[in-house]
C-alpha cells in the first residue's frame, strides 16, 4: 500500500495535498484497493462550499457506491475533470490524480488530520 | 445444448403466428382516415415469427432462468423463500380478479374485508395501533414512513429536526429514503459487537433530530439487545423510531417492533409474507404506525361500521395518497392467505425455523468462512470470505463457483461493515437436506480454494455465458442492440 510524504490523511481514506492556502483533496492508495474498479465518479460544482465532513462527491465500483468527504473546510476552486471522464485514473494513481481543489477557510484544521506515519499506524 | 439466440435472430421474413379468415366487411385504407403527419412511414422493427418459434424462444429463455421453484437461494437480506401455490390460486380467484377500483363500496365488500381483516393482522403481527396497506414496495414504506414522521414534526412545530440517524451497516435504501424526504442523513458507525454503539447514538441524538432508522435483527443478522434503552434514547431526546422491516422473518410471533418501542414500521409482504419478489411480481410494503401518527398515515384507509366496510379518507392530517388507488391488491390477497394458512403457531414456527436453518448453516461453515460477528444470529448471518487467505481467491470467486455446484450465490460486498462479505440467508422453507447439501458445496469450494484455486478464479464454468466483465460493463456500457 501506498502512502505518499508531504501529504495529510484523513479517517475516511482522503489525502490533502496543501499549496499555499489551496488544497487537493483525492482519495488514498488504500481507499481505491479496498473498492475494487471505480466505474463511476460524481464530483462537486465549482463555488460549492463545504464543511469539513461534508460529501464532496462519491465514487462507485462494481461493489458498492461509497461517499468521499472532503477533510477541511473551504470553496471549491476546481474540479478534476479527467477523473469524472475516467475514473479508472483514481485505481491507477489515486495521488496523482486529485478529485478537487479547495480554498481552505481554515488552515488549522490540518492538524486535525493524520501525517503519513499516523495513517499507516491506522491502516493497520 | 446452449440456447443464446435473440428473437429477431429467429425471425424470417414471411413468418406468421396467426391465419385469419378473409375479410368479409369492406378495407379501409388508413391513408384514407388518418391525416398523413399521424402515419407512420416506416416499417415497424417487429420479429416474424411462427407460433412453434415463439413458445420454443421463450420456453428455451426459461430454463436460463434460476428461481426459487428451481433451487436454494440463500440470498442474505432477501428472504428468497418459497411461496405455497395455494395463495396464488386464491389470488386468482375471479372474484378478485375482475373486480375494477372504481367500483362503488358496496360491490365489493368482500375485498374490502380481506383488506380491513389484513390491517388488523398486520397490526396484530407488528403491534402498532393502525396499517396503511397503500405503499407499494420496501423502499416505497420507508418513504412513507419518513413523510409521516416529517408531517408530524411540522404539525407539532418542531421545524427544527431535520436529521435522521443510520446506522452504517444499514440498507442504502435507509438513508435514501431519509433524503428523498427532506432529511439530512447521520450516520453512525457500529460497536465492535456490530450492534449499535450507545455511545455514539448518544454523541448525536439532540433537538435536531427527528429520528432513528433501525431494522431487528440488524443488517448483520444480530438482534439489537439493546433496543429498549435505545428507543428510551431516541424518545427522551424528542426523537422518533423508524423500524425497517426487511428482516421480519426472524420476529413473526416471537416478538414485535410495536413492543421494542418503534413508533413508525414498515413491512415487505412480498418477501415475510411468502408472496414473490425479486422480479416474480410486485411487492407491497404496508406501513403502520402509534399513537398521534394514525392521524398522518395515507388515505384511505380501510375502515368498518357494524358489519360494513369503507374508505376512510378522513384523517385529519394525512400526508394524502402515495399510491394510485389502494396498493398492489392481490398480494394483500396471497399475503392474507399466508397468515390464515400459517395460522399464529405456524409463524411463530416459520420464523423460529428461519433462525435454526441460519445458525445451522454458520455453525457447519464458521471452520471454513471468516465470522467476524460469532455469535447466535437471527435468520441471516455474514462471513467475511474464506478463512485461509492465502491464494487470493476472493468472494467473488467463491459467489460465482458456487454456481457450478447449482446453487443460487448469496449476497456479496453486503453490509459494507464487513469486507469481502458474503451474507447468507436460508429461510424456514428449506430442509436439512438441502442446507446439508449446500454445505458440503461450500465446504468443497474452501478445499478448491487452497488445492485449486484457478478452478474458482476462472468459474462459472457450466453457465450459457463464462464469467463477465463488471467493470467493463459498468465503464463502457452498450446498453442499445443494433437489430
Amino acid at each position: 500500500m501506498k502512502i505518499l510524504e508531504g501529504l495529510y490523511y484523513s479517517k475516511n481514506h482522503e489525502w490533502v495535498k496543501v499549496e499555499g492556502d489551496k488544497a487537493y483533496v483525492g482519495i488514498t492508495d488504500f481507499a481505491q484497493h479496498s473498492l475494487g474498479d471505480i466505474v463511476y465518479a460524481e464530483l462537486p460544482e465549482i463555488d460549492t462550499v463545504l464543511n469539513a465532513g461534508d460529501t464532496l462527491g462519491t465514487v462507485e465500483s462494481v461493489k458498492a457506491a461509497s461517499d468521499v468527504y472532503c477533510p477541511i473546510s473551504g470553496k471549491v476552486v476546481e474540479v478534476n475533470q479527467s477523473v469524472a471522464d475516467d475514473p479508472s485514473l483514481l485505481n491507477s494513481d489515486p495521488y496523482e490524480n486529485w478529485m478537487i481543489c479547495i480554498e481552505m477557510t481554515d488552515k488549522g484544521e490540518l492538524e486535525q488530520l493524520m501525517s503519513p506515519g499516523e495513517y499507516r499506524e491506522f491502516c493497520n | 445444448m446452449s440456447y443464446d439466440k435473440l428473437i429477431f435472430e429467429v425471425s424470417k421474413v414471411g413468418h406468421i403466428a396467426y391465419n385469419l379468415p378473409p375479410l368479409d366487411v369492406d378495407d379501409i385504407q388508413l391513408e384514407d382516415v388518418i391525416p398523413d403527419e399521424l402515419l407512420r412511414h416506416t416499417e415497424l422493427n417487429l420479429p416474424e415469427v411462427s407460433e412453434v418459434e415463439v413458445i420454443r424462444h421463450y420456453t428455451n429463455l426459461s430454463y436460463k432462468n434460476y428461481s426459487v421453484d428451481k433451487g436454494f437461494y440463500p440470498l442474505g437480506s432477501c428472504t428468497m423463500k418459497y411461496n405455497p401455490k395455494v395463495n396464488e390460486d386464491i389470488a386468482n380467484f375471479k372474484e378478485f380478479t375482475n373486480i375494477h377500483p372504481l367500483q362503488s363500496e358496496n360491490t365489493v365488500q368482500g375485498a374490502l374485508k380481506l383488506m380491513y381483516d389484513l390491517q388488523e393482522m398486520l397490526k396484530e403481527i407488528t403491534g402498532m395501533d393502525w396499517i396503511s396497506l397503500q405503499p407499494a414496495a420496501g423502499a416505497h414504506g420507508e418513504l412513507t414512513g419518513m413523510m409521516i414522521i416529517k408531517a408530524y414534526f411540522e404539525d407539532i412545530g418542531e421545524y427544527n429536526r431535520k436529521k435522521i440517524i443510520v446506522p452504517d451497516s444499514a440498507h442504502g435504501t435507509n438513508p435514501a429514503s431519509a433524503a428523498t424526504a427532506g432529511f439530512d442523513v447521520i450516520e453512525i458507525k457500529s460497536g465492535s459487537d456490530g450492534l449499535i454503539d450507545m455511545e455514539a447514538l448518544k454523541s448525536v441524538l439532540g433537538d435536531d433530530v427527528a429520528g432513528l432508522m433501525l431494522t431487528n435483527p440488524n443488517t448483520l443478522g444480530l438482534f439489537e439487545k439493546n433496543i429498549i434503552e435505545i428507543a428510551k434514547l431516541v424518545h427522551d431526546a424528542g426523537g422518533l423510531l423508524y423500524y425497517d422491516g426487511a428482516n421480519m422473518n426472524a420476529n413473526m410471533g416471537i416478538t414485535r417492533p410495536g413492543d421494542m418501542g418503534f413508533d413508525v414500521v414498515h413491512i415487505n409482504l412480498h418477501k415475510t409474507f411468502a408472496t414473490p419478489h425479486g422480479g416474480g411480481g410486485p411487492g407491497s410494503g404496508p406501513v403502520g404506525v402509534k399513537g398521534n401518527l394514525v392521524d398522518f398515515l395515507p388515505v384511505p384507509v380501510v375502515g368498518k361500521n357494524d358489519d360494513t366496510y369503507y374508505f376512510n379518507y378522513d384523517l385529519p392530517n394525512t400526508i394524502g395518497k402515495v399510491r394510485s388507488f389502494y396498493g398492489n391488491f392481490n398480494v394483500m390477497v396471497k399475503a392474507y392467505a399466508y397468515i390464515l394458512s400459517m395460522g399464529a403457531e405456524g409463524l411463530k414456527t416459520a420464523s423460529s425455523l428461519a433462525v435454526l436453518n441460519a445458525n445451522y448453516v454458520k455453525e457447519k461453515l464458521k471452520e471454513y468462512y471468516e465470522l467476524p460477528f460469532d455469535a447466535i444470529c437471527k435468520h441471516e448471518f455474514v462471513f467475511s470470505g474464506l478463512k485461509n487467505k492465502k491464494n487470493d481467491v476472493t468472494t467473488l470467486d467463491v459467489a460465482k463457483r458456487l454456481i457450478d455446484y447449482g446453487f443460487h450465490p448469496p449476497t456479496i460486498y453486503f453490509p459494507l461493515i464487513v469486507d469481502s462479505a458474503l451474507m447468507i440467508e436460508p429461510t424456514e422453507t428449506e430442509n436439512k437436506e438441502t442446507l446439508d447439501e449446500f454445505i458440503e458445496a461450500m465446504k468443497a469450494i474452501a478445499k478448491e480454494a487452497e488445492e485449486n484455486p484457478e478452478i474458482l478464479k476462472t468459474a462459472p464454468h457450466n453457465t450459457p455465458v463464462r464469467r463477465l466483465d463488471e467493470v467493463k460493463a459498468a465503464r463502457n456500457p452498450i446498453v442499445k442492440a443494433n437489430v
